[in-house]
């Protein structure tokens, strides 16, 4: 065997570890592995695979709770996207990943990039990408920076979905201030595949040929992983080049040859080259088949001159892809890339030895084992301390009560979180591939599949509020709001992925968060036992030295049985009566209510009884499938007059509500509080006592709050009226928050 | 009726054009591939919804050089049928079948969402079986749907009544408002002076299933099926 290259000697100093984000340990740790130094592209390679990004060092003792196993997964946490069994021979692969890093250094790039590097998880196993959905954190749109944030975001999105031909068809945008240096994007895709048709990163059969396909290698991208595993301070600017450019037509024509060479099973296993590009594709893959690699960088294409095995081997150039086929298939898959104008290049071939091999110009630029790039990294048990802050936040001392609820609901209706977020929506492409049956802006997003019965639902949620206040409970009702997103469109949960957005885990604080909101996700996911079957972890959200909010956002899929009983949010017609499935309580630690009007954030998020939260769903989901409801929308923030008031502004032509409330419970909490468990639905009055009935048999509240009719929405408490506007004067401030804060200057 | 969908890189309503010719109104229908010269004996082309080739340059003008189209070309010089649905009209302009060219929209943002259109032409042969000034409900999904032609054209198209369909609010009225794209006198679909090309912005094939809120579509589809 040649020699290792030799690079300058003794070239590791503690600067050029602090570069590569690697400690002192971790580089004793990489040379007892080895059995010498490291050259400065096997520091890169090592610097990338054990980054926190990479390896979730900090987060996989924790990960390890959540429940991931059913009778339908087919595939849980550790390939590129997670699959679920959906019958009819047919799976769905889905995944959830943030670009948060990225989009604040280049918020178009970064979220564009975002969008192509999730449908690759999707399409390298031999799945189409059919749906995308985003949830988005921005700072207050009052600053300029936030709003500049928030378009090149949105427009990233629409740049990338659109021009490749996926909807995007819903999501959610939350806005704080905790966000407003520390934006996030996590985005979620999801897949249709056969059953028999999936593929993974495999690299199998000593002697195949790996080939190289998609686009040129270029110095674009070096260093994004290890970028997104440190805090940002002011020089955060100046990582600009780390950020990738997407070309969404590239990836489009890689999408459909890779399907192709797929259908015709002509290769083995394939992996994408996103964080970590050549670095992780390669290792991976042999890593998982106890196998090795070795390749030959002269070979790979390149758009720039004089690239260096180190950066090669480290570029992140996006639309690219790593392939094993069989021997004898090579000249068909590289003829099936030639027909959609792709290079694929036999780069090297699968060895026995489970070795990573590079050579570059007659030299090994890298010899190393692949198990210690990918299975070795150190798991950190890190440590963990509740917050001071908890304690303090826990003492709420109410705000006496408004003296006009008529202006509240106007302030709530504007505030961007709770608007209407069309402004972002109908940038997105949103039906093409003609399988969207409710539009964006709904509880959950609905699909048809075409020639089935059944139908696709899918949500993402998570509010960061209530998991500051209390992380358990906010990850508990993450879980559960998501579900019962799904169940108001007449959806059973199947599986869950998720993005754990959290600050720097060296800080005490931000790991007892982690910790918290992981056992409660836990718990909700057990209980309504759906699986985990994946998802990211995106720490070190941090900007001078500011963490955001524990933000655990929840990707939900779920399966209507036919999915022409999908229900949608809106009201249908007058004369229908209102039904409240759940109970109010005075509970308003946490609401939009008290951080918008009295911007106070105190108090226990509401509380949440799991069993009941589950029958609650259960009633709605056998209600829709008995075809007793009209309409259906979950309480979430805002509380019941803003959940009264979207279901108006859904219905058409829009019809105002009278709510007739008679609980004893303060008027603001009862009104604007944000308990759980509660669905809104409409029902005609022949249905009404079916209805009833079906809640009593399932043991849960459920009553009687009004009808829809006339052009006002009117709410009572015991008796006296304490809202009463015309709809369209509630339309109004709520469709037109965001675009205004966009036109003033 | 044959019906030929071309596929160009980056075409992405191809399969869903295709879906609804073949197994929603039970056409014969046929992919055409851009690389090719042969354009199957179909009795009508479909140039569909997409960014062909990126569109890197201009919405279809890399399009307008693909090998196939010179066949389109001669196809519809032969009275052919052809229809080009959003980036399809955008490739019929480049093409110079259709007169006038395409700007960004007005407010400079990619645009998604049902519209409502007036049939200004039902006696052509892609909207016979509408009513004169039926109102449609159809989505539009693009970046580059705001038609200009200068005022010369303009009358020129109102004289031979080229204009087929204009953007309209719900009560049929062409306002400045239901014109969301900015185009010039509303226009959202125009057709040739011999009335076998048409292009049109809203994408009838995502308009013709109930389940996803609207048939609407279907009638241009079925005005080609049912010969004039």
């Amino acid at each position: 065997m040649r020699k290792v290259r030799p690079e300058k000697k003794n070239m590791v100093d503690n600067k050029i570890l602090a570069d590569h984000n690697l400690t002192l340990e971790e580089y004793k740790r990489i040379i007892e592995l080895i059995g010498r130094e490291p050259n400065l592209t096997e520091l890169g390679i090592f610097s990338l695979m054990w980054s926190e990004h990479c390896s979730y060092k900090s987060s996989k003792v924790h990960l390890k709770k959540l429940p991931t196993t059913g009778k339908n997964v087919i595939q849980g946490p550790g390939e590129n996207a997670g699959i679920i069994d959906i019958g009819e021979g047919m799976v769905v692969v889905f995944k959830i990943e943030s670009h948060n890093h990225p989009s604040y250094i280049e918020p178009f790039q970064g979220a564009a990039t975002g969008v192509g590097g999730i449908l690759r998880d999707i399409f390298t196993m031999g799945a189409r990408p059919i749906a995308l959905l985003n949830s988005l954190r921005f700072g207050p749109l009052q600053k300029a920076k936030n709003r500049a944030i928030l378009d090149g975001v949105v427009s990233g999105i629409s740049s990338y979905g659109n021009s490749i031909g996926i909807p995007t068809i819903g999501g959610e945008i939350y806005f704080h201030e905790c966000y407003s240096n520390n934006p996030l994007v996590n985005v979620f895709a999801l897949g249709l595949a056969e059953k028999n048709k999936i593929f993974y990163a495999k690299a199998e059969g000593v002697g195949n040929p790996v080939l190289y396909v998609g686009s040129k290698t270029g110095r674009d991208g070096i260093h994004g992983a290890t970028m997104a595993s440190a805090e940002f301070g002011k020089e955060t600017e100046q990582k600009r080049p780390n950020v990738q450019v997407g070309d969404p037509f590239k990836e489009k024509l890689l999408l459909e040859a890779c399907l192709e060479v797929m259908e015709k099973g002509l290769i083995i296993g394939i992996q994408d080259m996103g964080a970590a590009g050549m670095t992780c594709s390669t290792s991976e893959m042999a890593a998982k088949s106890g196998t090795g690699i070795s390749i030959n960088l002269d070979h790979v294409p390149q758009r720039e001159e004089g690239m260096t095995p180190y950066e090669i081997m480290l570029s992140e150039s996006q639309e690219r892809m790593l392939m094993v086929a069989k021997k004898e298939n090579m000249k068909e898959v590289q003829r099936i890339f030639a027909k959609w104008d792709l290079d694929a290049v036999n780069i090297g071939e699968v060895t026995k030895g489970g070795r990573l091999r590079v050579s570059f110009r007659g030299e090994t630029a890298v010899d190393v084992p692949v198990d210690a790039i990918v299975n070795l990294c150190p798991a950190y048990r890190r440590p963990s301390r509740k917050p001071d802050y908890i304690r303090a936040v826990k003492q709420l001392d109410l705000p006496p009560f408004p003296a006009d609820y008529n202006t509240i609901i106007l302030q709530l209706l504007s505030s961007p979180t709770i608007a209407d977020k069309e402004w972002a929506f109908r940038q997105y492409d949103h039906q093409v591939q003609i399988n969207t049956v409710l539009l964006p802006g709904a509880d959950a997003a609905v699909l048809r599949i075409k020639g089935k019965k059944k139908g696709l639902a899918m949500t993402l949620d998570g509010n960061s509020l209530y998991a500051y206040l209390d992380p358990r409970t906010g990850g508990t009702i993450a879980v559960a709001e998501a579900c019962r997103n799904l169940a108001c469109a007449g959806a059973k949960p199947i599986g869950v992925t998720n993005c754990l957005n959290f600050g720097n885990p060296e800080k005490p604080e931000v790991m007892w968060q982690f910790k918290e909101v992981i056992e409660g996700m836990a718990e909700a996911c057990r209980n309504f036992s759906i699986p985990v079957t994946g998802g990211n972890v995106s720490f070190y959200n941090d900007t001078e030295g500011i963490s955001i909010y524990p933000t655990a956002v929840l990707g939900v899929v779920g399966l209507l049985d036919d999915v022409r009983k999908a229900v949608s949010p809106g009201f249908k017609g007058a004369g229908d009566i209102i039904v409240l499935l759940g109970e109010n309580k005075e509970e308003l630690g946490g609401s939009e209510y008290l951080k918008t009007v009295f911007n106070l954030e105190k108090g226990l998020p509401p509380q949440i009884d799991l069993e009941v939260e589950k029958k609650v769903q259960e009633t709605c989901l056998e209600a829709i499938s008995q075809g007793l409801i009209r309409s259906a929308h979950d309480v979430s923030e805002g509380g019941l007059a803003v959940t009264a008031a979207e279901c108006s502004f859904w219905s058409k032509p829009k019809i105002g509500c009278i709510l007739d409330l008679d609980d004893n419970i303060r008027t603001d909490a009862l009104i604007f509080g944000e308990s759980q468990s509660r669905i809104v639905v409409s029902t005609t009055s022949s249905n009404l006592s079916a209805l009833l009935r079906l809640a009593m048999e399932k043991s849960i509240k459920a009553k009687v709050v009004g009808k829809t009719q006339g052009r006002n929405m009117i709410i009572r408490h015991a008796g006296r009226e304490i809202i009463n506007l015309p709809v369209k004067s509630l339309y109004k401030p709520w469709k037109n928050a965001i675009p205004q804060a966009f036109s003033v200057r | 009726m044959k019906f030929g969908v071309v596929i160009f890189p980056g075409s992405n309503c191809d399969y869903d054009t295709f879906f609804v010719l073949k197994e929603v109104l039970g056409q014969e229908t046929t992919f055409l591939w851009h690389k090719d010269h042969n354009l199957e004996n179909v009795n009508c082309v479909i140039l569909p919804g997409g960014f062909s080739y990126g569109d890197y340059l201009r919405s279809g003008a890399i399009a307008k050089f693909s090998p196939l189209m010179q066949e389109v070309r001669e196809f519809a010089a032969k009275g052919g049928l052809v229809l080009g649905i959003c980036n399809g009209f955008q490739v019929l302009l480049e093409l110079g079948l259709l007169p006038g060219a395409m700007l960004r929209n007005k407010n400079l943002k990619f645009l998604c969402e049902f519209v409502h259109l007036r049939v200004e032409n039902a006696k052509t042969r892609f909207t016979h079986k509408a009513r004169q000034r039926q109102i449609l409900r159809i989505p539009i999904a693009h970046f580059d749907g705001n038609y200009f032609a200068p005022p010369e054209l303009l009358r020129e198209l109102e004289k031979n009544n080229q204009i087929v369909l204009r953007y309209v609010d719900e009560k049929g009225e062409a306002t400045e408002e239901a014109n969301v794209n900015g185009s010039v006198s509303n226009i959202a679909g125009l057709i040739n002076k011999t009335g076998n090309v048409m292009g049109m912005m809203p994408h009838p094939e995502r308009a013709s299933e109930a389940l996803l809120g609207s048939t609407d579509g279907r009638m241009i589809f079925k005005s080609l099926i049912e010969r004039l």
